[in-house]
């Protein structure tokens, strides 16, 4: 066989929870920052039923815009307090929750990109990871956003806009159905 | 702002290996697989930096589920071993590995599991570990059961452990399955075949003797092959296929 081979993915299955969720894992940054607000929200399958098996994790910029990694060509920068990176499964409504602080715009080449967070689902049924992203409702950079733009049919662009909330933000992961949310390939 | 960009990595996709998105034979894909098809998503910044998680989520134990309680779990004892790689050969030292398993008896510890099968009090069948500088992992546990779900009739998992890993980037994050060479189930295990049929045995372990400790337990190798980054990978062109 081949070294270039990768090995295939497999659903995580209905009982990832004994293993998977952290204490912590909700918090991509630390409970205790003044800025930090929570992303709600649900999981839900084609007929609107929530997914209670479900695990959603983050990775995303910190508020300027930087990532602690040194693939990053403009140097990797660590900040205090952010960790850029959350996990949290589902309950039996079919609910998560991140707590978590604005990204900064990134660069690309073609164009800026709006504040995002760059999302994983998990779930028992799916056999692959899906890739998402969550923007929000009040970025005006979002009408440039190379990514949004480039989805085909504009409708759907909505499908990846988180609302403001109380709380923070309200962004639910519609699998399959009239809103179904605009999965990526990567 | 381009000249920030230009030296980014590219990850090469690799849809030969994964099963597809929508896959009705595994039952419950039907109602939570996406209608539309997937929109191409160019690899940016986000796509290729990742988490990278360190010992701080490793315990002392966590790299051997049968020293977890206060007895050794029932079962055959086994060492599962091998090196976590990119799609160039390159090992991916320091990223975290985490599993979990049923027990001897095909159990989970887990509420929703209904299985028949007795919970066995000296195994929670959870582990994590870092790999090494050379970008190997090892665990020690027991031979998880087989067990019975409810997709088809008669439908029986094959023995498998559950394996999560992260590498270095976005884009090679991982969920899958290692399984255990020769299992009589996989013809008939969906999720199994659901992997392309060139792939599929890079999800089987090898039984091997060298990793086997003697008169204590049995050794098996399983690698993890995450995507790779070089433009014109180096492959041993038609003679690879020696399955
Ligand atoms: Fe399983």
């Amino acid at each position: 066989m081949s070294d270039t081979q990768t090995t295939p993915s497999q659903t995580v299955g209905p009982f990832f929870a004994i293993g998977l969720p952290w204490e912590d894992g909700h918090l991509i940054v630390d409970e205790d920052v003044p800025e930090a607000f929570d992303v709600i929200g649900k999981v839900l399958d084609g007929a609107g039923e929530p997914v209670p098996d479900a695990l959603i994790e983050v990775w995303q910029a910190d508020p300027d815009g930087r990532f602690d990694h040194p693939a990053d060509p403009r140097g990797a920068v660590a900040r205090e307090g952010f960790r850029g990176f959350g996990r949290c499964p589902t309950d039996e409504g079919g609910r998560f929750r991140v707590r978590t602080v604005k990204p900064g715009p990134l660069p690309a080449e073609d164009g800026v990109q709006a504040p995002h967070l760059n999302v994983s689902v998990f779930c028992r049924g799916m056999l692959v990871r899906l890739v998402t992203r969550i923007y929000f409702a009040d970025e005006p950079g979002n009408a440039e956003d190379p990514v949004l733009l480039s989805i085909p049919d504009p409708a759907r662009r909505r499908t990846l806009i988180a609302d403001p909330a109380p709380f923070g933000y309200r962004f639910d992961i519609h699998l399959q159905g009239d809103d179904e949310t605009v999965f990526f390939d990567l | 702002m381009p000249a920030e960009t230009e030296r980014l990595a590219h990850y090469r996709p690799d849809p030969e290996s994964h099963p597809p998105v929508s896959y009705p034979d595994y039952r419950s894909n039907i109602a939570r697989a996406p209608k539309h098809p997937l929109v191409l998503l160019p690899q940016r910044l986000g796509e290729i930096t990742g988490p990278l998680l360190g010992e701080e989520r490793v315990g002392r134990d966590d790299h051997d589920l049968t020293v977890q309680h206060a007895e050794e779990p029932q079962g055959q004892r086994i060492v599962v071993s091998g090196k976590v790689k990119d799609g160039d050969g390159r090992p991916i030292p320091n990223t975290l590995v985490e599993i979990w398993q049923a027990n001897a008896g095909g159990r989970y510890r887990h509420d929703l599991d209904r299985h028949p099968a007795p919970l066995d009090p000296n195994f929670s069948g959870v582990g994590r570990a870092m790999t090494n500088a050379d970008g190997d992992y090892r665990f020690i546990t027991i031979a998880p059961g087989a067990y019975p779900w409810k997709n088809h009739h008669n439908a029986w998992r094959p023995a498998h452990i559950h394996f999560s890993v992260f590498g270095t980037a976005f884009t090679q994050r991982l969920i899958t399955q290692m399984y255990f060479p020769g299992d009589p189930l996989f013809d008939q295990d969906p999720i199994f075949n659901s992997a392309r049929p060139a792939a599929r045995r890079a999800m089987v372990a090898d039984f091997d003797l060298d990793s086997t400790v003697p008169e204590w337990a049995l050794g098996y190798r399983w690698d993890i092959v995450l995507r790779g980054s070089d433009p014109t990978p180096f492959e041993d062109e038609e003679d690879h296929d020696d399955e």
